[in-house]
C-alpha cells in the first residue's frame, strides 16, 4: 500500500485497515523487544497543531524520534498564525524548507483536506473540527482487536457528546467497514441529524447501550465546541447519561472499556470506570505510538 | 369509601347517553358502569335531571404559590377549580421562585396532595429562572412528576434555546407549551393594539407578537418533529397558521380561553382593569374565529389561564394593573352559554374541549372519559340553570372578572375528584 496523504478513514478499504492494522503490530512487537528499525533517517516532520493536544501530538514525536525523523514543533500560539498568516500560507512556508511530512490539527474541519490539495508534502490529519481523526480511529480499530481478536460482528456503544467528535465520526466509518456494529447513545441535543444514514444506530438509553455493548467509547463534552445552550446542566448530564460503577454491573464480563482522552472523571465517566480492570485507555496511549510509526512509514515510503 | 351515582345522564366526548346509568365507584375508580347497580354500605348520590360529565381538566392555570400567596394558595386555588368543576389542573410555573426545579415541583405536588381536593400538574419552567438562558433539568423535572413545561408569562424568546429544548424535551417525554407572545413586540402594551386602544389611548400590543410566536414554533416543531401546545390562542390568524401546520401533519395542539370568545377589546372602555389580560382582548373577528377553530378541531382545548390576582393589585388604573381574570368559577358556565347554547359546540364537543382532548394532550390515560376502569373524577351539572356570576360567591381569592354580572346557563352542582366529593351545591 502506497499513501500520499492520510486524511481520512474513509479513504481506506476494509483490506487496507486490515493491512494497516497488520503492519501495527508487527511494527508494536518490533518495538517492544528494541528492535525498531530506523526506517525514516532522512525525512522530516513539521507538526502544525492550532488546537491544543496532549497525546497525538507526543505520540507522533515520539513515532518520529523512534523513526529516526527529524521533527518540528508549530503551535498556533507560538507561530505567525496568532499574527493572522493563513493555514495554507504558514504549512507553504514550511513546506519551503524542505519538510516531507506535515502533521496537522485545526479546529476547521477539512484543513488538512485543503493542504493536501495544494502542497505536495505529505499531510497527515490529527484532527479536524468536528471531522475527523483517523489516527485515533485506526489506534481504537487496533486495540479492540488486540483485546478481543477481532473486529468484526462486535456491537460498540460510543457514549456521549457525538456531535462535536471527530473521533465518533472516524470510528462510525472505520468500525462499520470493518463489520462492527455502532450504536451513539448521548442526548438528543448532542447527536448528528441523519447518523443513522452515516452507519450507525442510536439510543437515549445509556443503559441499553452499556448492556449490550462488547465495547464502549466514551467521549467527553466537548464544552469548547458548545456556545449553545445544549444542555441543562453538566449535573444531569452526569445523572442520565454518565457511566459509573452500579450502571456498568450491567456490562458484559468481558467488555472493553475506552476512551480517546481526555478524560472528565465524573461526568462521562466515574473514575471506578476509568480504572476498571477492563479499561483500556492507558492501552489506547500506548498504541497511539505504534500506529503513528506505521502511519509515518507508509507516507514515508511515497516521499522516496 | 364507595359511592353510587343513580340515574346519571353520561356524557362523554362521543356523545350523550339517552338513557340514564347508574356509576359505582369504588376506591378511586369507576368500577362499573349500568342499570339499577345497588353496592351496600356506599354512600348514593342521585344525579336525576342532571348530567354527568368527566371532571374538567384545566392545561393552563395559576396557583400563585409559592411566593404570591396573598393571590392564591394551592388550597384556594382547588377550591375555587373543583367549584367550577375542574379535577385536574396543570399550573403555571411563573410563581417566586418559579418552578424550575425537582424540588419546588414536589413541594407543589405535596401541597395539592394535602389538600386532597384536586389532581395538580405543576407544569415546570423551560429555562431556569424563566429566563430564556439555560433549560431545565428537563430529567429531574420529569421524575419529580411534571408532564409539561412552559416559560409562561412571556415566550422563550430565544429561538435557538426553544429549538434546542424542543429536541430535549422530545428525548424526556415532556411536552413543551408556549405562551404565544414575543416581549419585544408587546413592549409595554396593555390592551390589543387597534382602533380601540388608539381612541382610549392606550399602550397598543400588536397581535403579530403572538402570531410570530405561533408562526416561529410550529416550524420549530415540524423541524424538529417535536410536539408543541400553544396557550391561550387568541388570534384568527393564529388559528389559521394552526389550522395549516395541522393540515400538514405539525404535531401542534392548542387551546383557547373563554374571554377570548367572549369579550372583545371594546370591553376595555370602561377601564375595568379585570378586562386586562395577557394575550389582550381583541376583535369581534378574534373572537367568532377563535369559536369557529374551537368548532373544526383547529383549537384542541378550553384552558381558563385562570389567573388571581387582589383587588388592590388592580386597584393601580388600568395602565399599571397586573394582567389576568379569574377564571375558574365561570369557565363551565360561560362555555354553555356562549359555545353550546349557541350550537358552536355540542355538549359532547364541549366534553372533548374540557375533558377528552386535554387528557390526550398531556398524556393522563385514565382520565377525560367516564368509562369502567377510569378515575373517578367526575361533575354533575345543571346545563339548564341560569345563575348570575357574583363577586361575593367567587371562593378564589381573584376576585378579578370582568363577568360579574352576567347571566349564564350551566352550573356545576357537584365535583368528584378520585371517588371523593369534593364540592357541592
Amino acid at each position: 500500500m502506497e499513501l500520499k496523504h492520510f486524511i481520512d478513514t474513509q479513504d481506506f478499504s476494509k483490506k487496507e485497515l486490515l493491512d494497516l492494522i497488520e503492519l501495527i503490530r508487527m511494527i508494536k512487537s518490533a518495538d517492544k523487544q528494541g528492535a525498531t528499525p530506523r526506517l525514516l533517517p532522512d525525512a522530516s516532520l513539521a507538526m502544525l497543531f492550532e488546537e491544543p493536544s496532549t497525546r497525538t501530538r507526543i505520540s507522533f514525536e515520539l513515532a518520529a524520534k523512534r523513526l529516526s525523523a527529524d521533527t518540528l514543533n508549530i503551535s498556533a500560539s507560538a507561530s505567525s498564525l496568532s499574527k493572522g498568516e493563513s493555514v495554507l500560507d504558514t504549512a507553504r512556508n514550511i513546506e519551503a524548507m524542505n519538510v516531507d511530512m506535515i502533521v496537522v490539527r485545526h479546529k476547521s474541519a477539512g484543513v488538512p483536506k485543503i493542504l493536501a490539495d495544494h502542497l505536495s508534502s505529505s499531510i497527515i490529519n490529527a484532527g479536524d473540527g468536528c471531522r475527523a481523526h483517523p489516527t485515533q480511529a485506526l489506534l481504537d480499530m487496533f486495540t479492540i482487536r488486540e483485546k478481543l481478536g477481532r473486529i468484526e460482528g462486535l456491537k460498540v456503544g460510543i457514549i456521549g457528546d457525538i456531535l462535536h467528535s471527530r473521533v465518533a465520526r472516524s470510528n462510525i466509518v472505520g468500525l462499520t467497514k470493518m463489520g462492527a456494529q455502532v450504536t451513539v447513545c448521548g442526548p438528543s441535543t448532542l447527536i448528528p441529524i441523519g447518523i443513522e444514514q452515516m452507519g450507525a444506530r442510536k439510543t437515549y438509553c445509556v443503559d441499553d447501550v452499556v448492556a449490550e455493548s462488547d465495547v464502549l467509547i466514551f467521549l467527553r463534552l466537548q464544552r469548547e465546541r458548545q456556545e449553545e445552550q445544549f444542555l441543562p446542566s453538566i449535573r444531569e448530564y452526569a445523572q442520565v447519561f454518565g457511566v459509573g460503577p452500579e450502571r456498568l454491573k450491567k456490562a458484559k464480563k468481558n467488555v472493553v472499556i475506552m476512551h480517546p482522552g481526555p478524560t472528565n472523571r465524573g461526568v462521562e465517566l466515574t473514575a471506578e470506570v476509568a480504572d476498571d480492570p477492563r479499561s483500556v485507555i492507558l492501552d489506547q496511549v500506548t498504541n497511539g505510538v505504534a500506529v503513528r510509526m506505521a502511519v509515518l512509514y507508509l507516507l514515508a515510503g511515497a516521499q522516496r | 369509601m364507595s359511592l353510587l351515582i343513580k340515574n346519571a345522564v353520561i356524557v362523554n366526548a362521543d356523545g350523550e347517553k339517552k338513557a340514564s346509568q347508574d356509576i359505582l365507584i369504588k376506591g378511586s375508580t369507576i368500577e362499573k358502569i349500568g342499570k339499577d347497580l345497588s353496592a351496600d354500605g356506599v354512600k348514593v348520590v342521585d344525579a336525576s335531571g342532571k348530567k354527568v360529565l368527566p371532571g374538567f381538566i384545566d392545561l393552563h392555570c395559576h396557583l400563585r404559590e409559592p411566593g404570591q400567596e396573598h393571590k392564591e394558595t394551592i388550597e384556594t386555588g382547588c377550591r375555587a377549580a373543583v367549584k367550577g368543576g375542574f379535577t385536574s389542573l396543570f399550573c403555571m410555573p411563573n410563581t417566586r421562585p418559579p418552578i424550575d426545579n425537582g424540588m419546588i415541583v414536589e413541594g407543589v405536588i405535596k401541597e395539592a396532595r394535602r389538600v386532597g381536593l384536586a389532581n395538580v400538574y405543576p407544569v415546570g419552567a423551560i429555562s431556569k429562572g424563566q429566563n430564556s438562558q439555560e433549560m431545565v433539568d428537563m430529567y429531574e423535572m420529569k421524575a419529580a412528576g411534571c408532564l409539561a413545561l412552559s416559560d409562561d408569562g412571556k415566550a422563550v424568546n430565544n429561538s435557538q434555546l426553544m429549538l434546542l429544548a424542543l429536541r430535549y424535551a422530545d428525548m424526556v417525554g415532556l411536552l413543551l407549551m408556549e405562551h404565544c407572545q414575543d416581549p419585544l413586540i408587546s413592549g409595554k402594551g396593555v390592551m390589543n393594539e387597534g382602533l380601540t386602544a388608539s381612541v382610549l389611548g392606550m399602550r397598543g400590543d400588536p397581535g403579530v407578537s403572538e402570531t410570530v410566536i405561533v408562526g416561529r414554533d410550529i416550524e420549530l416543531a415540524n423541524y424538529v418533529q417535536a410536539r408543541i401546545h400553544l396557550s391561550h390562542i387568541s388570534l384568527k390568524r393564529s388559528c389559521e397558521l394552526i389550522r395549516f401546520a395541522k393540515s400538514q401533519g405539525v404535531r401542534v395542539t392548542a387551546e383557547a380561553c373563554p374571554h377570548h370568545f367572549t369579550l372583545t377589546d371594546e370591553a376595555v372602555k370602561g377601564f375595568d382593569p379585570n378586562t386586562k389580560v395577557n394575550p389582550p382582548l381583541r376583535t369581534a373577528d378574534d373572537v367568532e374565529a377563535i369559536k369557529a377553530a374551537l368548532a373544526d378541531g383547529t383549537l384542541d382545548c378550553v384552558s381558563t389561564d385562570h389567573a388571581p390576582h387582589t383587588l388592590e393589585d388592580k386597584e393601580e388604573g388600568f395602565d399599571h394593573a397586573p394582567f389576568g381574570i379569574s377564571g375558574f368559577e365561570t369557565a363551565f358556565g360561560l362555555c354553555v352559554t356562549h359555545l353550546v347554547r349557541t350550537k358552536v359546540l355540542t355538549l359532547a364537543g364541549l366534553v372533548d374541549k374540557m375533558c377528552q382532548s386535554p387528557a390526550r394532550i398531556a398524556g393522563l390515560k385514565n382520565k377525560g372519559r367516564i368509562e369502567e376502569g377510569a378515575d373517578a373524577d367526575l361533575v354533575i351539572v345543571d346545563t339548564e340553570a341560569e345563575w348570575e356570576v357574583r363577586k361575593e360567591d367567587f371562593v378564589s381569592k381573584g376576585k378579578n372578572s370582568p363577568f360579574f354580572g352576567w347571566k349564564l346557563h350551566g352550573l356545576v352542582e357537584k365535583t368528584i375528584c378520585g371517588g371523593k366529593v369534593v364540592f357541592e351545591r
